[in-house]
C-alpha cells in the first residue's frame, strides 16, 4: 500500500511522464481511501492551469 | 501604432515584463537585460501590427523566447547544491511518522472561479517567489516555459530522480502556501 507522501511523489510524476499501469493501480485504491490525496490531486492539476494561465494572460 | 502610441505602450508593458523576467530568471540585472532585448526586438516588427493586444502577445513571446535563451545559457552554471536530504525535509514536514498527512489537506472549493481575480496572482505570484530557489527554477522550466522534464534534466545536468524531487517539492510548497495565503476560509 502506498503512504500519502509516495501517493503525492506519484501524483506529482504524473504530471510529468506516462506512469505505469501498476503505478497507476496502487495509487488508485490510495485514492479511494484517502480524501487528503484526492484533494491534492486535484489541487495540483490546478495548479498547473493556473500557471499556464499566468503565463497566458500576459 | 503611430510611434508615440507605442513608445507610449512599451513604458506601460514594461513592468508586466520585468515581473514576468524575474519571476523566472530571479536576478533583476538579468530581468532587464532580457526585457530590454525584447523590447528591441519588439520595436523592429511592431509596424505590422494594428492592436495593442496584437502587439503584447507578441511581444511576450519574444520575452518567452529570450528567457528560454537565458536559460539555457545558463546550463553550465550547474544548480547550486542543494543536498538532497535537505529537500526530503522539507517535503517531510507535510507529513506524519508514517507519511500520512500531518494535516489533511483542506477543500478548496471552486478554485477556478479565483482565476478571474486579480488578487488571486499577486497571491500566486508571492508563493511562487516563497519557493526555494531550485524548485522553483524547475517548475518555471516545467510550468512556465512548459519544457520536458528530459529537456531540463539535460539543461540542469540533474537526473531525471533529482528532477521530480524538485518538481513535487515545488508543487507540494505551492499547493500548501496558496491553502494557507488564499483558499483559507474560501471553502
Amino acid at each position: 500500500m502506498l503512504n500519502c507522501k509516495q501517493a503525492t511523489q506519484m501524483m506529482s510524476q504524473g504530471l510529468d511522464r506516462r506512469l505505469g499501469w501498476r503505478e497507476r493501480f496502487t495509487l488508485r485504491l490510495h485514492l479511494v481511501i484517502c480524501e487528503g490525496c484526492r484533494r491534492t490531486r486535484e489541487q495540483l492539476e490546478f495548479l498547473r492551469a493556473a500557471t499556464r494561465r499566468y503565463r497566458d494572460i500576459f | 501604432m503611430t510611434s508615440i502610441d507605442l513608445g507610449a505602450f512599451l513604458d506601460e508593458l514594461r513592468p508586466a515584463l520585468l515581473r514576468f523576467a524575474r519571476l523566472q530568471l530571479r536576478s533583476d540585472a538579468v530581468a532587464e537585460d532580457v526585457v530590454q532585448e525584447a523590447l528591441l526586438g519588439a520595436l523592429e516588427g511592431a509596424a505590422r501590427f494594428k492592436g495593442k493586444a496584437e502587439f503584447s502577445t507578441w511581444v511576450f513571446a519574444i520575452l518567452k523566447n529570450k528567457i528560454i535563451d537565458e536559460i539555457r545559457r545558463r546550463k553550465r552554471e550547474p544548480v547550486a547544491p542543494e543536498p538532497e536530504r535537505a529537500l526530503e525535509d522539507a517535503i517531510d514536514d507535510l507529513f506524519d511518522a508514517r507519511d500520512h498527512w500531518a494535516e489533511i489537506p483542506a477543500a478548496w472549493g471552486d478554485p477556478h472561479a479565483s482565476l478571474e481575480q486579480t488578487r488571486f496572482w499577486a497571491v500566486f505570484e508571492a508563493c511562487v517567489n516563497g519557493l526555494a530557489a531550485n524548485p522553483a527554477r524547475v517548475f518555471m522550466m516545467r510550468e512556465f516555459l512548459g519544457l520536458e522534464t528530459d529537456e531540463i534534466c539535460k539543461e540542469l545536468a540533474i537526473s531525471s530522480s533529482n528532477c521530480w524531487v524538485l518538481l513535487h517539492r515545488a508543487r507540494l510548497g505551492l499547493r500548501e502556501c496558496l491553502s494557507q495565503r488564499w483558499f483559507a476560509g474560501a471553502a
